[in-house]
């Protein structure tokens, strides 16, 4: 029987599958930052609605945050990847997976970016709408700063997750890291590459894990 | 195209009423899958979460570092990654297990190391007189972490506990992969065998039954221990 | 005093790394004494009474609870050691989870294994020695600060300690709320409770006090009746801290 160095740390063929997987980092890091960045804006967008006093805005913001948050991730995946098709849509995979993920990642990030928008007493809107300030730049220049600052480590932990959850499509065959990965491993018969993925994701993101434990227990402090 | 028409085909192809009819035994019992899938996951999780926050505060080294370590890296990797390694690579050792099994496996240890954070921050943010408090009045330093320190790191940390215990129980659908018969594995070999959407809105719906009730409760739950702080 | 001191506390010295906090202290409370310390603020009054249940661990010296050192008893010994001295401190630290009556049982139970009957006979007592029977089933967060910090003594009544001690407890109360903490150490005076007390209540130290204990600098600088300390300090550093704090009570 092999033993666990040639099965899971086996450097040949670690040596081999390197190319691919730095090709499947690639298209992990595409898939992130399209993901992330949008997900950042339309997450503060959606909390802005659903934290707005107009109750025809805020209630049907919040059913579809609960809705998002409620479907797995990974089903809302599959019903935008294999679903939409049906309906005539036509989407590249690139783009069926960003929408999913995009989706299911803005109504996390207005979660966060809710509590924060919360945590702001009302007298700092009382005081920037006393000095003479628009609703917008009350907002801009006193509320959503404050907010932001406030809630950092949960974007931050939200924004490991969003890297976590981009592995998700490799079940719909895009070719990102976990993709590669596993395709090596299935041509090679050997769980090296799957390991060498995961040694990846760990320098992406332990850092950032650190980083948010580190905060937290400061602001516990 | 006109507008009926299209709507009518999209009634036909999401809410097909024979293809509900037939699928939905299987995606019944798939749904209980889910469900005890998902209640073990939570129940081990959070217990072996609560030891290893317990075992931390003993703080010794050669406890705290491996904790750190485990709760580190599972934080850090995405349970995919772990869950693909378990069921194809340990075959290859001889360790043979099943998709439950290896699904069970990698999400009660991925919540475990995320309760472990919360039930330590909620640890160290404890007001240090309330320690002294118990210590002078004569209870060992274990009695005063089960009766005094812990109930209070448990409600600091329940509206984050909830929302993650939800977050993983969603990950139960990632056994589609490895051939575990839940809802997502079901309705997505019924949507191939049917060539119609409908399974996929049925397992919309059936996880939206079980985890749209979850997710205000959690939202309630938040409400109430929010002010408490 | 023929017999024993209850507390008596020899060359104690503490250390937190290179800074001394105590140096040498020595000082008796006899039995049913009530013995107050005063002194500036870091002049390690805290420490010391913190020393006496082990909060904090000496770095020498020795301290005898009714003739037994518990300075280098064993770690197992050292539960039981605590439940002799009862400790009030400034911030009260009830338990925010429990209602004011499982607050005065849990030790109780945990610790002396009281039964549930006994602790709960034991606690309604303690809560009505210091008037706040009707409040136990409220929650601490439901007390204004007097009354938490009597319900803080009621749970260290109810281990039956032989000493109390009381670390500034009423420096974390709005003034009207003072008087109530006071007269419930009154009271215990006269019950004959032995207390060593870090306060900063002047006029309360001159009236209850049997000695008054001045530290400066981690060294005990003089001790005396009240009204020897109040009415003529023999040193400097006495003398100035007085005229500070009456300075500060005059513009209050």
């Amino acid at each position: 029987m092999p033993g666990i160095m040639e099965m899971f740390f086996n450097l040949d063929i670690m040596a081999q599958a390197w190319p691919l997987l730095l090709q499947g980092l690639w298209m992990t890091l595409r898939l992130c930052s399209v993901v992330i960045g949008l997900g950042l804006v339309g997450g503060l967008l959606l909390a802005l609605a659903a934290t707005s006093p107009r109750r025809w805005l805020s209630w049907p913001v919040m059913a579809l945050i609960d809705l998002m948050r409620a479907l797995p991730p990974l089903v809302l995946l599959i019903f935008v990847y294999s679903g939409i098709p049906f309906a005539g849509v036509e989407m590249s995979p690139f783009v069926a997976v960003a929408v999913a993920f995009l989706l299911n990642n803005s109504a996390y990030y207005a979660e966060v970016y809710r509590a924060g928008l919360q945590s702001v007493p009302a007298g700092q809107s009382e005081a920037a709408r006393a000095t003479g300030l628009s609703k917008a730049q009350m907002l801009g220049h006193v509320v959503i700063p404050q907010a932001v600052r406030n809630v950092l480590p949960d974007l931050l932990s939200n924004t490991i997750e969003v890297v976590k959850l981009t592995s998700l499509a490799s079940v719909v065959s895009l070719s990102e890291l976990l993709y590669q990965a596993n395709m090596a491993r299935s041509v090679t018969y050997n769980s090296s590459p799957l390991v060498l993925a995961a040694a990846i994701y760990l320098v992406l993101l332990w850092p950032m894990v650190r980083l948010v434990s580190r905060y937290q227990r400061k602001l516990a402090l | 195209m006109n507008a009926p028409a299209g709507f009518q085909r999209f009634v036909e192809v999401f809410f097909d009423g024979a293809i509900i009819d037939r699928y939905l035994p299987d995606l019944l019992s798939a749904m209980v899958t889910t469900l005890w899938l998902g209640a073990i996951i939570i129940v081990t999780g959070v217990a072996v979460g609560l030891v290893l926050a317990c075992l931390r505060s003993l703080q010794v080294w050669w406890l705290t570092v491996p904790i750190v370590m485990f709760a580190d890296i599972l934080r850090a990797l995405p349970p995919l990654v772990l869950i693909l390694i378990f069921y194809f690579g340990l075959p290859g050792l001889g360790v043979m297990m099943s998709g439950p099994l290896v699904l069970f496996i990698v999400l009660a240890a991925v919540l475990a190391a995320f309760c472990e954070e919360i039930f330590w921050a909620g640890l160290t943010a404890l007001p240090r007189g309330q320690w002294e408090a118990g210590r002078a009045t004569g209870m060992s330093f274990a009695q005063t972490l089960i009766w005094v320190a812990l109930p209070q790191a448990v409600r600091m940390g329940v509206p984050s506990l909830v929302n993650r215990s939800l977050a993983i129980t969603k990950m139960t659908a990632l056994g589609s992969v490895i051939g575990v018969k839940e809802v997502l594995a079901v309705s997505s070999s019924a949507q191939a065998m049917s060539g119609s959407a409908t399974p996929l809105t049925m397992a919309a719906a059936a996880y939206l039954a079980i985890f749209l009730p979850a997710v205000i409760l959690a939202r309630w739950l938040e409400r109430r221990f929010s002010w408490k702080v | 005093m023929a017999q024993t001191p209850m507390l008596e506390i020899t060359a104690l010295e503490k250390r937190f790394g290179t800074v001394e906090v105590l140096r040498s202290i020595d000082l008796k409370v006899g039995r049913g004494e009530l013995v107050f310390v005063i002194g500036p603020s870091g002049s390690g009054k805290s420490t010391m009474l913190r020393c006496c249940n082990r909060l904090e661990e000496p770095t020498s010296g020795s301290i005898f609870i009714d003739g037994r050192n518990i300075v280098n008893c064993p770690a197992a010994e050292l539960n039981r050691l605590r439940l002799q001295t009862g400790m009030v401190f400034q911030g009260f630290h009830l338990y925010p989870h429990m209602s004011v009556v499982r607050n005065v049982m849990l030790a109780q139970i945990k610790a002396l294994k009281r039964d549930k009957v006994t602790a709960r006979t034991r606690a309604m007592d303690m809560l009505d020695r210091v008037g706040l029977a009707h409040k136990a089933d409220a929650m601490p967060s439901e007390l204004s600060g007097g009354q938490q910090q009597r319900v803080a003594i009621a749970r260290a009544l109810a281990l039956n300690p032989k000493v109390m001690l009381f670390d500034e407890p009423t420096s974390a109360l709005d003034p009207e709320l003072v008087g109530s903490v006071l007269k419930v150490m009154k009271d215990l005076r006269a019950e004959g409770m032995t207390m060593l007390v870090v306060s900063h209540e002047m006029a309360f130290a001159r009236e209850a006090a049997d000695r008054v204990v001045f530290m400066d600098g981690g060294v005990v600088v003089e001790q005396g009746p009240p009204e020897a300390i109040f009415g003529n300090p023999q040193h400097d550093r006495t003398r100035a801290f007085l005229s500070r704090v009456s300075h500060h009570a005059g513009a209050e």
